[in-house]
């Protein structure tokens, strides 16, 4: 069984097709890498499987429940999270607060006992503190915990993001150009990052990089998407020396 | 816990002092006037920074949510409630008016799913024009003549007590999850929705206890002036509200009570200037944005408002954060 099937998926942009008979299985527990020239429909595939997009035709099953037609916080519910390719926190909101968030859903209490601050609420909002608190902690951002997310430098702003998608202990993380903006250094840190929290959180990572020393480093199956569609999929090494994969990134051999 | 007792002694202070000053005359009534004004503006300035502030949203059709209050509350005491005791029923007055401006905010916050910004700006604006047309066309309630007979039932420790349900209510909501989620649909709804919030429902509980509060503003506003017209809810009305919101700051109570004060005491002390003063606050107000754009306690908020488990944690952790800087300094 696997844990997500993307089968023959297509979304067109009134008459532009930004993704074309797109097909994805993800097994659990692997990491995979989705990476294309610019432009390729990437981050719309990333669209299509969080909800924010509806796809025009094909279906996109996890664990068997079909995900086309679900609206972003019922998909979120099933245990998806993501991240954006530019930073996409709550900015005027505190660290704490940009956790906590993430885990609304996960709170039972009703209105009546959020207006007065009493039954469920009391129990339940100490629970989220805590974990709030725990998960802040591990990631050592606890120390901002009542700053602003826009007052964070850039690169604890790439984590906070990071640490609010799994605040609501997701199954699938996905995860675009997580590297952006970063330097050699600290993208062998992101490296051990991703790693580390793919095995302390048991998840499966879909990640969208143009950093092939990323990609080829850590993604064990990478799939290759270009004008919307899958052109190739396999081992990074084979990926690497793929002749598609080589027109489409450096463009076609002219004979002669 | 320390922080829970001073605040209950000083609500019953501030109680104790707002039943003492009618009683003993302790003030010119005047000023007592002015001073209940000051809670009114206060409960529709904390009320209307529900959508405005928190949510981040552009209402501008509040004083039609305060006409419904103050006509629904003022038909209730008038018409249905029986003369005698009629202080007691003036509570039941006063929610009656609240629900009823809730249920218009139901309303309201239907257009809200789908529209945002400039264009929910509109329809709120619609809004506002619609209530006071629809009293101005009901003869039962009086017409353009306006709407007469409710005694005088609205008083300082009423209004003390309104002010203070009103924050403690708000503040409650803020700090809980559907705040948090109001707080994030300003900032970006999209992901709010992919953080898995149900923003309808968030924008609806925004809607609609913020109408609340503006309907309880208005039954109290009513049983003080004794007489209403559908055009003190107007757009100037509303537009009032707004500056008075600015004023103070968004997304802050402690910021609604500072703005709604300022603005009610400066418009009193001006009130000698006659016409000038029309021109000196808004004068002030452009200042006001073009040096301090969030208003004056903007995002920020008095610390005995925070929930104390949360201001423990951030006390807690920033000096533990500077412990280790300080040992590697000596």
């Amino acid at each position: 069984m696997h844990l997500l099937k993307a089968e023959h998926v297509t979304h067109r942009f009134g008459g532009l097709c930004a993704v074309s008979d797109f097909n994805l299985r993800l097994e659990p527990g692997e990491l995979v890498g989705l990476i294309g020239p610019n432009g390729a429909g990437k981050t719309t595939v990333f669209n299509l499987m969080t909800g924010v997009y509806e796809a025009s035709q094909g279906s996109i099953e996890f664990e068997g429940e079909e995900l086309v037609g679900q609206s972003p916080s019922e998909i979120h519910a099933l245990g998806m999270a993501r991240t954006f390719q530019n930073i996409r926190l709550f900015k005027k909101m505190t660290v704490l607060d940009n956790v906590r968030l993430a885990r609304y859903a996960k709170l039972g209490y009703n209105p009546i006992e959020a207006l007065f601050h009493i039954g469920r609420f009391r129990s339940e909002e100490k629970k989220i503190l805590a974990h709030a608190r725990e998960l802040l902690e591990l990631f050592d951002l606890a120390g901002h915990l009542g700053e602003l997310a826009e007052n964070l430098p850039y690169g604890l702003q790439r984590k906070l993001e990071i640490v609010r998608a799994l605040a609501s202990n997701p199954r699938i993380l996905l995860l675009d150009e997580p590297a952006a903006g970063m330097n050699p250094a600290e993208i062998g840190h992101l490296m051990a990052f991703i790693q580390k929290i793919r095995k302390d959180f048991g998840l499966t990572i879909v990640l969208i990089e143009h950093q092939m020393r990323l990609v080829m480093g850590i993604c064990e199956r990478l799939v290759v998407l270009d004008f919307g569609a899958t052109i190739a999929e396999g081992l990074p090494r084979d990926i690497q020396s793929h002749p598609k994969v080589l027109e489409a990134y450096l463009g076609e051999e002219t004979p002669g | 816990m320390n922080m829970r007792w001073t605040i209950g002694v000083g609500l019953l202070a501030g109680f104790g002092l707002c039943w003492a000053i009618p009683h003993y005359e302790w003030l010119d009534p005047y000023v007592q006037l002015v001073l209940m004004y000051l809670g009114i503006n206060i409960i529709l300035t904390a009320s209307l920074n529900l959508v405005n502030g928190y949510m981040g949203e552009f209402s501008v059709g509040h004083a039609g949510f305060m006409a419904v209050g103050a006509y629904v509350a003022s038909i209730l005491t008038v018409l249905v409630f029986p003369e005698e005791g009629s202080a007691y029923y003036f509570p039941l007055a006063i929610m009656g008016g609240g629900l009823g401006a809730a249920a218009t905010g139901l309303i309201v916050s239907i257009p809200s799913f789908r529209a945002r910004g400039d264009y929910l700006a509109i329809v709120t604006l619609a809004f506002n024009m619609i209530v006071k047309s629809v009293l101005e066309n009901l003869e039962v309630v009086g017409g353009p003549r306006g709407f007469m007979g409710m005694e005088q039932l609205t008083t300082l420790p009423w209004v003390y007590v309104w002010v203070v349900i009103t924050i403690w209510i708000l503040r409650n909501l803020v700090y809980s999850k559907y705040g948090r989620g109001m707080a994030a649909i300003r900032e970006d709804e999209i992901v709010c929705d992919l953080c898995g919030v149900h923003t309808r429902r968030v924008k609806i509980s925004a809607f609609l206890v913020s109408a609340f509060f503006a309907g309880v503003a208005g039954g109290l506003y009513a049983h003080l002036l004794q007489f209403i017209n559908p055009r003190m809810f107007d757009i100037l009305k509303s537009t009032e509200v707004l500056i008075m919101l600015y004023l103070g700051g968004m997304a802050s109570l402690g910021g609604s009570m500072i703005g709604a004060t300022i603005y009610t005491v400066v418009m009193e002390v001006l009130r000698a200037q006659g016409g000038f003063r029309m021109v000196l606050m808004p004068l002030l107000l452009i200042f006001l944005m073009l040096f301090r754009p969030r208003g004056i306690f903007g995002l920020k908020e008095f610390s005995w408002l925070i929930p104390w488990r949360d201001l423990l944690l951030m006390r807690q952790l920033r000096t533990r954060k500077e412990v280790p800087r300080a040992s590697a300094e000596g």
